[in-house]
């Protein structure tokens, strides 16, 4: 008996999708779809943009998780070394925005290359450990150092300490799944700790300015504390139960900064209070779970690095994100994944979720 | 497809890759499950702990309580003129925080419309952190429409009220005047601000971070606006004894002057002015000496315009009668010496009054102890403060009975060695005017005659308006204080001014106090004259004219009809000696 051909479709759709992410993905969109709603104002515009750059994004994602990891992981060396071209094209052409050069202008369109090393940088220390497995030694770890390095350093020039932090914490991710000593990580972490007067140092004004903010917004309320008052204010007058959908004053009159983008945990936070951020960590620690669960079932040493590093660095961003917007962390520009506004960051999120949904896929060919 | 992958490929499948130790998970959750709860406790602490206090700061920043401001009270004059009314205006203002950067042509605009320089408004739109900064108070409305046409984001009108004094400087002393934020700053404005200025409304509303209203989120509570204040004052007679006062001061080149008008039946002031005066619609380069009500805080001593009261109180007692001679030749008083400007030997009573005697009035209050004299001075309001309800009010000096020595008792009595206001004095004359009683003074119109406190008897009252008429007439001090057809019952007065705590021979006060018709009288004029210069500073002189013209045009203005219809001639003043008195 053979199936209906839509019915086959269907299947064949499905067949490389996971099941568990996908409901998890499903309703973090309807949320996200409602407090964009909200923070923009009840009007469609960004709705409408955000529903064609989500069915972009799936059809990324989609196409990743159809395709075998093995397949992709050989794109990983050339992006990679793209990557880092880029890169150094943007420290040597870069355009100049907002004090810093993160863009490049390709003619036809600019692009942020530290996007690009987001994916590619982990994938290409997978890669690497994944060439030598079976024969890994200290200097491994060493030259998978030096792999995120080598863009970390280039970022972290433009200047994005923030972004450069995010990007090289993914490729320790996959040194520490690679099995990284933990006498040198005890001994880094100590290190890092020591030196942190000397990185004070060598900080850029506006990042000593965030990090001082950030232990006393008071100190500038119209300047660089104006964000973290006003979204700190936004969550705490949400209460246990918030104010209810469309409800949120500091939202709609707009007292809260970027509130469709980076900030739009705190309007999320106003509308449905205490009960809503539960329910968005938990659907967080949802996907993290079940992308920790891919990880430990993994057939390849490159596949378990990679969903490895791929879980940790989605939950730092969400982590990284809420804890900014709710004043514990210093602001750095790291949009809520998946339902902040901005397509960018969603198909660089997508391309990870694909490769997660790839690596479950594995023993399902 | 390499051929690398395939080898991997298989790899995997026969013999188990690498595994990630399970410590390595363990750490892995274990740190995200601290993450997690940290932020839960953030959440917590901000959501459940925080709540109230952030709730508050959020409503802080968009619940805006506006006041809707009250108008403040007219004040009309007893037949309701107006003489301080609120008339609508629109405020200018700007919030350079948020506001976009001004061009040129805007600023040149703005400056142009507001008339103010442009390089005064770029300086106040500088500090861009500021929401709120003024650019011009007080404009008429067709202004601050036409600025408000320009379309300026973050530029935006208020109304406020303007007072407007339509009296203008005849009044303002009384009147005084309020500042730009409409509170009363000087006069009634200030004594009467809490009547006045009523109470300000509320409304909460509800603002988004440009400042724009987007609703209500309570009930507008409604202005409730100032009483309307009704004065004692008539403008018309007030306008008569501005201008006249205002002459006399000119004519007479004297530093200053005052008048004080009051009715003599209820002693309500119908006018009291100064001069020099100020417009209180224009208060640039204003001088404190043109702001002083000197009719009300300054005091002087009074000179022979004193004399009626120990006369008064010798008449009371039946110690003398108006026709009773005495020897008025010059006499020694302990260590003094008591003389008068033209001495004769005798003189009747009335005489004493008529040509003000030092030596008659003085051996009269020398009739009666110091306690019984100091009674009297009191019973007619010296030394007290008269209460008519104007800031700063004074009661003058009348030093205590007990340290009198004789001599001074003398000069005491003809007004030297006790200090009192203009409005005390006229107030003083209202025991001659309402029958013996002394009446309370007022700025209010009242109802009824108030009640009074009676000091003589009516009899004695008739008879010191019948002997004080004698003054205006052939052969008294204050012949140029008559009016033609009313009988004028008066005293004049020529005060040398203690300067330093020596009476200057050349600084001297004129005064003329008196009333009309003296049969019925009705009103009261005091006139005061501070350092005439214009060759005579007698007070008959100096003040009698002014006194003469207000007296008689206040009496025409009330429609009272004259006492004296058959007197149709006024006594040529030039052609006549003239009689005059040196206190």
């Amino acid at each position: 008996m053979h199936p209906h051909p839509l019915k086959r479709l269907w299947h064949s759709i499905i067949q490389p999708l996971d099941a568990w992410l996908m409901l998890f993905l499903g309703l973090l969109f309807v949320l996200s779809l409602l407090v964009l709603y909200s923070a923009s104002n009840e009007t469609f515009g960004k709705i409408d943009n955000k529903l064609v750059y989500s069915a972009l994004s799936f059809g990324i994602l989609w196409l990743l998780a159809w395709s075998r990891p093995q397949t992709v992981m050989m794109f990983a060396p050339p992006v990679y070394l793209v990557g880092v071209l880029l890169l150094v094209a943007v420290e040597l052409f870069g355009i100049i925005v907002n004090g810093s050069q993160r863009w490049l202008n390709l003619g036809i369109m600019r692009i942020q290359p530290s996007e690009i090393m987001k994916i590619a940088l982990p994938m290409m220390v997978a890669w690497y450990f994944q060439h030598n497995e079976g024969q890994i030694r200290w200097w491994h770890y060493l030259v998978g150092l030096a792999i995120i390095l080598v863009p970390g350093v280039l970022i972290l020039k433009q200047p994005d300490l923030g972004t450069a932090t995010l990007i090289m914490t993914s490729g320790l991710f996959v040194l520490f799944f690679a099995g990284l000593s933990w006498k040198v990580i005890l001994g880094a972490g100590a290190g890092f700790l020591a030196s942190l007067p000397l990185v004070w140092h060598f900080m850029h004004d506006y990042q000593r300015r965030r990090v001082l903010t950030l232990l006393d917004p008071t100190q500038d309320p119209l300047g660089d504390g104006y964000h973290i008052i006003q979204s700190t204010i936004a969550i705490g007058s949400g209460g246990p139960w918030g104010k209810g959908w469309l409800s949120g004053t500091q939202t709609h009159l707009e007292f809260i900064p970027e509130r469709t983008t980076d900030f739009i945990f705190a309007v999320y936070s106003e509308e449905f209070g205490l009960a809503g951020n539960l329910i968005l960590l938990l659907l967080y620690m949802a996907i993290l779970s079940r992308g920790l669960m891919i990880t430990a079932r993994a057939q390849t040493l490159y596949g378990r690095l990679m969903a490895g590093s791929i879980t940790l660095t989605f939950f730092m961003y969400a982590f990284v994100n809420m804890g900014m917007v709710a004043g514990i962390l210093p602001v750095v520009g790291v949009p809520l994944p998946f339902v902040s506004y901005g397509g960018t960051a969603t198909v660089s999120l997508a391309v990870g979720m694909g490769m997660l949904m790839s690596i479950a896929n594995i023993d399902r060919r | 497809m390499p051929p690398r992958a395939y080898s991997l490929h298989d790899r995997s499948v026969s013999k188990p890759a690498m595994r990630i130790a399970p410590g390595r998970v363990s750490v892995v959750l274990g740190g995200l499950g601290f993450l997690f709860l940290l932020l839960l406790l953030r959440a917590l602490y901000l959501q459940v702990a925080q709540q109230d206090f952030l709730q508050n700061q959020g409503d802080a920043r968009f619940r805006r309580s506006m006041t809707l401001e009250a108008t403040r009270g007219v004040i009309a004059d007893r037949n309701g003129e107006p003489l301080a009314i609120s008339t609508p205006v629109q405020t200018i203002w700007a919030s350079p925080a948020g506001m976009p950067e001004v061009s040129e042509t805007q600023l040149a605009q703005l400056a142009r419309l507001l008339e103010v320089p442009a390089a005064e408004i770029r300086s106040r739109l500088a500090d861009k952190k500021r929401e709120f900064v003024y650019l011009k108070r007080q404009i008429s409305p067709e202004q601050a429409n036409a600025v408000m046409e320009l379309g300026i984001p973050g530029v935006a009108k208020q109304q406020e009220f303007r007072r407007y004094y339509p009296a203008g400087e005849m009044l303002s002393h009384i009147v005084g005047f309020t500042g730009v934020d409409g509170k009363g700053q000087e006069g009634l404005e200030l004594a009467r601000d809490a009547m006045l200025s009523g109470k300000h409304g509320k409304r909460v509303v509800l603002r988004d971070r440009r400042g724009y209203i987007i609703d209500d989120l309570a009930a507008i509570e409604p202005p409730k606006d100032g009483q309307t204040m009704t004065l004692s004052i008539d403008r018309r007679i007030q306008y008569l004894a501005y201008r006249e006062l205002k002459n006399a001061v000119e004519v007479n080149k004297a530093k200053a002057g005052g008048i004080v008008v009051l009715d003599g039946k209820t002693g309500e002031i119908l006018a009291l002015a100064n001069y020099p005066s100020f417009n209180p619609n224009n208060r640039m380069r204003l001088d404190p000496e043109m702001r002083r009500n000197r009719a009300v805080i300054d005091m002087f001593e009074p000179g022979s315009t004193m004399k009626p009261f120990p006369v008064a109180m010798a008449i009371e007692s039946g110690k003398v009668k108006p026709g009773t001679v005495m020897d008025t030749n010059t006499y020694k008083v302990g260590s003094g010496t008591v003389r008068d400007t033209h001495p004769k030997p005798v003189m009747t009573v009335t005489e004493v009054i008529q040509k003000s005697s030092n030596v008659g009035t003085s051996k009269m209050a020398l009739m009666f102890p110091p306690e019984q004299m100091w009674t009297m001075y009191d019973a007619v309001g010296f030394g007290r403060n008269p209460r008519a309800g104007f800031p700063g009010e004074v009661g003058g000096r009348l030093r205590a009975w007990k340290n009198w020595r004789p001599f001074e008792q003398a000069t005491m009595s003809f007004g030297y060695g006790v200090s009192v206001s203009l409005l005390q004095l006229a107030r003083a004359y209202t025991v001659f005017t309402a029958d013996g009683h002394l009446l309370p003074v007022s700025f209010s119109r009242v109802p009824a005659p108030p009640a009074g406190q009676q000091v003589i008897t009516p009899d004695t009252a008739q008879k010191m308006r019948d002997m004080m008429t004698k003054v205006t007439e052939i052969g008294g001090t204050g012949v140029r204080a008559q009016v033609l057809g009313f009988n004028v019952g008066g005293k004049s007065g020529t005060a040398r001014k203690l300067v330093d705590g020596r009476y200057a021979a050349d600084k001297h006060i004129g005064l003329f106090v008196g009333f009309a018709p003296a049969t019925r009288p009705r009103l009261i004029v005091a006139v005061m004259v501070d350092e005439p210069k214009g060759g005579s500073y007698y007070g008959g002189t100096v003040a009698g004219p002014a006194f003469s013209a207000v007296m008689g045009g206040g009496l025409r203005v009330l429609g009272i009809e004259p006492d004296a219809p058959a007197n149709n001639t006024l006594i040529p003043v030039n052609q006549i000696p003239e009689i005059r008195e040196e206190t």
